[in-house]
C-alpha cells in the first residue's frame, strides 16, 4: 500500500479547475516532485495534501487512513514554504522548537533535539539569532530543520530553492539529496524548474491545465515524452508536425510537408493517417559537414543560421531547405577546437529512427 | 480497502455554525459599538431636522401616541428656512468660498515643498516629511492661537500694516477677527494634509520622465503644465478632498479667529445648539452642511477617475 | 533658466517650512516671556511654568484628558483590532464603511449628533460621555494601521504554524497577535494623540462641569489671554513630540498612511 494516496481530486474556485481529477500514489521514502509551469495546479495540489485548502471532490488518504478533511496541524505532514514562513519574532531555536512544543514534548527534551536538528543542518551556534539575521541558505535550512524535527511521515517542498541564486541553488539541491536519503522520510517537491526535478527526484509527475499529464522516472520523462506537451516543456526538442503513412511494429514513417517522409519510432499505437509531431532532442541529432546517408537514420542537409556559445556546448541553429530552423548540440570537448562550424556553412544533420518520437497530437 | 469516491464533506460546510460564530465574534463588537455611537446619532440628527423645537428648546417629539392612533409631528419647514432666508445661503456661500480659498492656497504652498521632499536623496525624504507632519500632530488649539499671536494688535505685523495704512491715508485696520485671520488659520492647520498625498503622489513618478520631456525639447515650463502637474492631477485631487471637507465645517478657526467679521456656517451650527436650542433647525444645518461635504467628495472621486483615465 | 528654477521651487519649500514652524516657535518663545501680555517679549523667566503647576483648575483639566485618552485608545484598541482582524478575514463591505466613515464626517456634525444623542437617552454629559465618543473615531485609526500591518504580513505564517501543529487558536496567539503588537501599539498611541488633540467633539459632548485640556485652553483663549497658554501649549508640544516619534519607530508606515 502506498503511504500517499490521491484519489480523484478535482479543486475548483469559480469557473476555474485548479486540479482535475487527480490520481496519484507515492510511496515510503519517495523524493517525489510535481513538476509544471506556473498555474498548472502544482501548488493547489500540494496545499490539498497538507491540508490548507479540502478538494471539491475526491479523497487523500495517508497510511490508508482518509485524511481528506483534517485539519493541517492533525496531519503528520509538514511544509517548507516558497518565502521559508520562519517566525520573524522568534529566534531561530524556537522556530525549530515550535513543533515539539506544539505537541507538548518535554522541556528538556526539546533543548537536546533543537541543537541535534541545528547540527544535522550545520547551524550550530546559530540558535539565538533571529531569522531576518540569516542569508537566503541559512533561513531555508532552519525551515528544512523544523519541518523535519517531529519526523513527519511526509516533508512538502513549494519551490523551496526558488529564492536562491544559482551556486546556492545547486549546492542546496546536492544537500537536499543527501538530507533525504538520511532521514528517509518522503520528499514531495513543487517546482517549475525541469533540471531541478531531473536532478532531485526519484519519480517526476508533470502538470499542465490541473491534470497530471505524465508519471515516471527522470529518465524515461526525458527521453520518452507522451505528449508534445512533456517534450516541450521538459529540456528543448526539435518538433516537425506531420501525418503518419506507413507502419511497421514501433516503427513508422511521418510526412512532414517540406521535409517529404521521416522515420520515427513510437510507444503508443498508431495508425495510417495520424497526425502529430516527430520529437527529437537536440543532443540527439548528429551535425557534420558531411554525413553519409545510412539506413535506419534520418538524413537532412541546411545552413548554419545561429549559434549559441554555452562554454561546455555549443547549439546550432540550422536552416533547412524549407525554411525551418532545427537546433543540434555539440559538445566542446575536442581539445583545442573552439567552434567547429560558422554561420553560413553547409552542414549535414542525422539522427537515429530510434531517437525521433512519434507524439500524437 | 474501498472507500467511497463520493463528494466530501467540506470542512467549511461542515463547521459553518463555528465560522459563523467567530465571524460574529471578531466583526460583532465594534459593528455594536460604532452603529450604537455613530451611525444611530446621525441618523437620528437626520430625522430630527425634520422636527419642532421644542418649547424650552431642544427637541419637540417627533412622533406621539393617543387614542386615535399614532400620528407623526414632522415639518419640511426647517430646509425651507434654510432656502428662503438669504442670510443662510449667504453663509453656505461664504463658508464655500472659505475653503475653496483655502484648498487653491494650500495647493500653491504645498506643491513646491512635496516636489521638493519627493526630489530628496531617500536617507533625507524622511527627516523631510516628519518635518511637516510634527507640526501637523501638535495640539489644534494652540496652531490657532499661534495666529492670534502673530495677527494681534501689538504683534509687528500688525503694526506694520497699519503703518502702509496710515500713509495712504486710511485708518487703522485689525488683522485680527477678520476673514483673512480666518483664511490664514484654515490654511496653516490644513497644509500638511496636502503635502503628504501630494508627496506620496509625486514620490511615484520617474524622474526620467522629465528628462526625457527636457531632452524632447520641452522648456521648464512646459515640462512642468505636460508632464509634471498633469501626473500630479490625482494627489491634487485627494489633497484637495482632505483640504476642503474639515474646512467648509470649521468651527474652531472661526470661533476663534473671525470675531463678527469672519463667521461661517460651523458657528451658526454651534449657535443654534448652545445659544438658540433650536434643534431642528441646527439639525437641519449641519445635514446641508454634509450633504455638501459628500458632494464635494463625489466631485472629486470623479474627478479623479477622469484623471487617471486621462492621465494613465 | 533651469538653475533659477531650481533656486525658486527651493525657496518656496523653504518658506512653506517657515510657515510651518514660525508660529509654533513664537509659541514657544513667549512662554518665557516675562511680559504679562502673552505676546511681547520682556525678558527671560520661567514663572509662567510654575504658575502652571499651581493652577488647580488646569491640572484637573489635564487630569481628565489623560484619563480619557486612556480610556479612548483602550477601547479603540479593542474596537479596533476586531474590526482590522474581520475584515482582513472576511471581505466584510460594511463594517470597514463604518470604521472610516467618522474621518469623513465633519467634525462638528459628530459633536451635535452625540450631544443629542446623549441628551435624548438622558445619559448625563461628561467625562463618560466625552470618552465614548472618543472612541467612536479613534476606532478607525487603531483600525487603519493594524490593517497595514495585517496586510503585509506573510500568510504563510499562520499556514506554517498550523502546520507544525499549531490549532487556528493557537496560532493566532502564538503568530499573528505579537506580529501585530507593534500595529497595534502604533495605533493606539496614535489614537491617544487624537483623543488629547480633540477640541471640537469634545465641546460638544463634555456638558458644563467638564473640562479637558484642550477646553481649558479654548476657555483661556476666549476669556483673557496670559503667557501660561504659551506654557502649557509648549509642554504639550514636547509630548507630541515624543508621541509622533514613538509612533514613527514602532510602524514607520502609520504616520504616512495617514496622509
Amino acid at each position: 500500500m502506498a503511504l500517499l494516496e490521491i484519489r480523484g481530486a478535482t479543486r475548483r474556485f469559480g469557473n476555474f479547475v485548479a486540479v482535475r481529477d487527480v490520481n496519484l500514489e507515492i510511496e515510503a521514502g519517495e523524493f517525489f516532485t510535481l513538476l509544471g509551469p506556473s498555474g498548472c495546479g502544482k501548488t493547489t495540489l500540494l496545499r490539498l495534501i497538507a491540508g490548507f485548502d479540502t478538494p471539491d471532490e475526491g479523497r487523500i488518504l495517508l497510511d490508508g487512513r482518509d485524511i481528506t478533511l483534517t485539519p493541517p496541524e492533525k496531519r503528520p505532514v509538514h511544509t517548507v514554504f516558497q518565502s521559508y514562513a520562519l517566525f520573524p519574532h522568534m529566534t531561530v531555536a524556537d522556530n525549530v522548537a515550535f513543533p515539539l512544543r506544539m505537541a507538548r514534548v518535554p522541556r528538556a527534551e526539546i533543548g537536546s533535539r533543537v541543537a541535534q536538528a541545528l547540527r544535522d543542518v550545520q547551524l550550530a551556534g546559530m540558535g539565538e539569532r533571529l531569522p531576518q539575521e540569516l542569508s537566503g541558505g541559512q533561513k531555508q535550512r532552519v525551515a528544512i530543520a523544523r519541518a523535519l524535527i517531529d519526523r513527519p511521515r511526509v516533508l512538502l517542498l513549494d519551490e523551496p530553492l526558488a529564492a536562491l541564486d544559482l551556486k546556492l541553488r545547486e549546492q542546496m539541491q546536492l544537500e537536499l539529496i543527501t538530507l533525504q536519503r538520511l532521514v528517509g522520510i518522503t520528499f514531495v517537491y513543487v517546482t517549475h524548474d525541469q533540471g531541478e526535478a531531473l536532478a532531485l527526484s526519484h519519480r517526476i509527475g508533470v502538470m499542465d491545465a490541473g491534470r497530471i499529464v505524465q508519471l515516471g522516472a527522470p529518465d524515461a520523462i526525458y527521453e520518452f515524452p507522451e505528449t508534445r506537451f512533456v517534450a516541450d516543456f521538459i529540456g528543448t526538442c526539435n518538433l516537425l508536425e506531420g501525418t503518419v503513412r506507413t507502419l511497421a511494429g514501433t516503427r513508422l514513417t511521418l510526412e512532414v510537408a517540406g521535409l517529404g517522409e521521416l522515420a520515427a519510432s513510437t510507444r503508443a499505437p498508431a495508425q495510417a493517417g495520424d497526425r502529430g509531431v516527430l520529437a527529437v532532442r537536440p543532443e540527439k541529432v548528429r551535425i557534420a559537414a558531411q554525413i553519409a546517408p545510412t539506413p535506419g537514420e534520418v538524413h537532412l542537409r541546411g545552413v548554419v543560421h545561429d549559434q549559441l556559445y554555452l562554454g561546455d556546448v555549443t547549439v546550432y541553429k540550422v536552416q533547412l531547405a524549407d525554411g525551418r530552423l532545427l537546433e543540434a548540440l555539440l559538445p566542446n570537448s575536442a581539445a583545442g577546437v573552439v567552434k567547429f562550424f560558422e554561420v553560413g556553412d553547409h552542414v549535414d544533420l542525422a539522427w537515429r529512427a530510434e531517437a525521433a518520437l512519434f507524439l500524437h497530437d | 480497502m474501498s472507500i467511497s469516491r463520493g463528494v466530501p464533506k467540506r470542512r467549511s460546510s461542515s463547521m459553518t455554525s463555528r465560522a459563523r460564530l467567530a465571524r460574529w465574534a471578531l466583526s460583532g463588537p465594534p459593528l455594536a459599538f460604532l452603529a450604537v455611537f455613530f451611525l444611530i446619532p446621525t441618523l437620528i440628527m437626520g430625522l430630527a431636522s425634520f422636527g419642532w423645537p421644542g418649547q424650552e428648546g431642544g427637541l419637540s417629539p417627533l412622533w406621539y401616541h393617543d387614542a386615535a392612533g399614532w400620528h407623526f409631528d414632522l415639518t419640511l419647514g426647517n430646509y425651507r428656512d434654510i432656502f428662503t432666508l438669504k442670510l443662510f445661503l449667504a453663509l453656505y456661500l461664504r463658508s464655500l468660498g472659505y475653503a475653496l480659498a483655502t484648498t487653491v492656497c494650500c495647493l500653491v504652498g504645498a506643491y513646491p515643498l512635496a516636489l521638493v521632499i519627493a526630489r530628496a536623496r531617500a536617507r533625507y525624504r524622511n527627516l523631510l516629511l516628519l518635518l511637516v507632519i510634527v507640526p501637523f500632530w501638535s495640539n489644534f488649539l494652540i496652531r490657532i492661537y499661534a495666529w492670534m499671536i502673530i495677527l494681534g494688535p501689538q504683534a509687528a505685523l500688525s503694526r506694520g500694516v497699519n503703518a502702509v495704512l496710515g500713509l495712504f491715508g486710511f485708518g487703522p485696520t485689525s488683522l485680527l477677527f477678520s476673514p483673512f485671520a480666518v483664511l490664514m488659520g484654515l490654511v496653516y492647520v490644513s497644509l500638511p494634509f496636502m503635502i503628504l498625498p501630494l508627496y506620496a503622489n509625486l514620490e511615484k513618478h520617474d524622474p526620467a520622465l522629465l528628462e526625457a520631456a527636457r531632452d524632447l525639447g520641452a522648456s521648464a515650463w512646459a515640462c512642468f503644465w505636460r508632464v509634471t502637474f498633469p501626473l500630479a492631477v490625482p494627489g491634487v485631487i485627494a489633497g484637495a478632498t482632505l483640504v476642503f471637507i474639515p474646512a467648509l465645517g470649521a468651527f474652531a478657526v472661526p470661533d476663534i479667529l473671525g470675531g463678527t467679521r469672519g463667521i461661517m456656517i460651523g458657528n451658526v451650527i454651534e449657535m443654534e445648539f448652545l445659544q438658540a436650542r433650536d434643534w431642528p433647525f441646527g439639525a437641519a444645518l449641519s445635514i446641508m452642511l454634509t450633504f455638501l461635504a459628500l458632494g464635494a467628495t463625489g466631485l472629486a472621486a470623479w474627478a479623479a477617475r477622469r484623471g487617471v483615465k486621462a492621465y494613465g | 533658466m533651469a538653475k533659477r528654477g531650481k533656486a525658486a521651487l527651493y525657496a518656496a519649500a523653504l518658506a512653506a517650512y517657515a510657515f510651518l514652524y514660525v508660529p509654533l516657535v513664537i509659541v514657544v518663545l513667549f512662554s518665557f516671556s516675562a511680559s504679562r501680555l502673552g505676546t511681547q517679549w520682556a525678558g527671560f523667566t520661567l514663572g509662567w511654568y510654575v504658575m502652571l503647576l499651581h493652577d488647580a483648575d488646569m491640572l484637573h483639566a489635564a487630569w481628565n484628558s489623560l484619563v480619557i485618552a486612556l480610556a479612548a485608545s483602550l477601547a479603540a484598541i479593542v474596537f479596533g483590532t476586531l474590526a482590522a482582524l474581520a475584515t482582513h478575514k472576511y471581505r466584510l463591505r460594511f463594517l470597514p464603511v463604518l470604521v472610516l466613515a467618522p474621518l469623513s464626517t465633519p467634525d462638528i456634525l459628530q459633536g451635535v449628533s452625540l450631544l443629542v444623542f446623549f441628551v435624548l437617552l438622558n445619559v448625563s454629559l461628561g467625562l463618560r460621555s466625552i470618552m465614548l465618543a472618543h472612541t467612536s473615531f479613534c476606532i478607525a485609526y487603531v483600525a487603519i494601521v493594524v490593517s497595514s500591518r495585517l496586510a503585509g504580513m506573510d500568510p504563510s505564517l499562520v499556514e506554517a504554524a498550523r502546520d507544525l501543529g499549531a490549532s487556528p487558536w493557537k496560532g493566532f496567539w502564538l503568530v499573528t497577535l505579537p506580529l501585530l503588537v507593534p500595529g497595534i501599539l502604533a495605533g493606539g498611541l496614535l489614537a491617544f494623540t487624537m483623543s488629547i488633540d480633540d477640541f471640537v467633539i469634545t465641546f460638544f459632548t463634555a456638558g458644563a462641569g467638564t473640562s479637558t485640556l484642550p477646553l481649558r485652553i479654548y476657555t483661556m483663549i476666549k476669556v483673557a489671554v496670559t503667557p501660561e497658554v504659551n506654557a502649557v501649549s509648549t509642554l504639550l508640544m514636547a509630548l507630541t513630540l515624543v508621541l509622533v516619534i514613538s509612533i514613527s519607530r514602532l510602524a514607520p508606515q502609520a504616520l504616512k498612511g495617514m496622509g
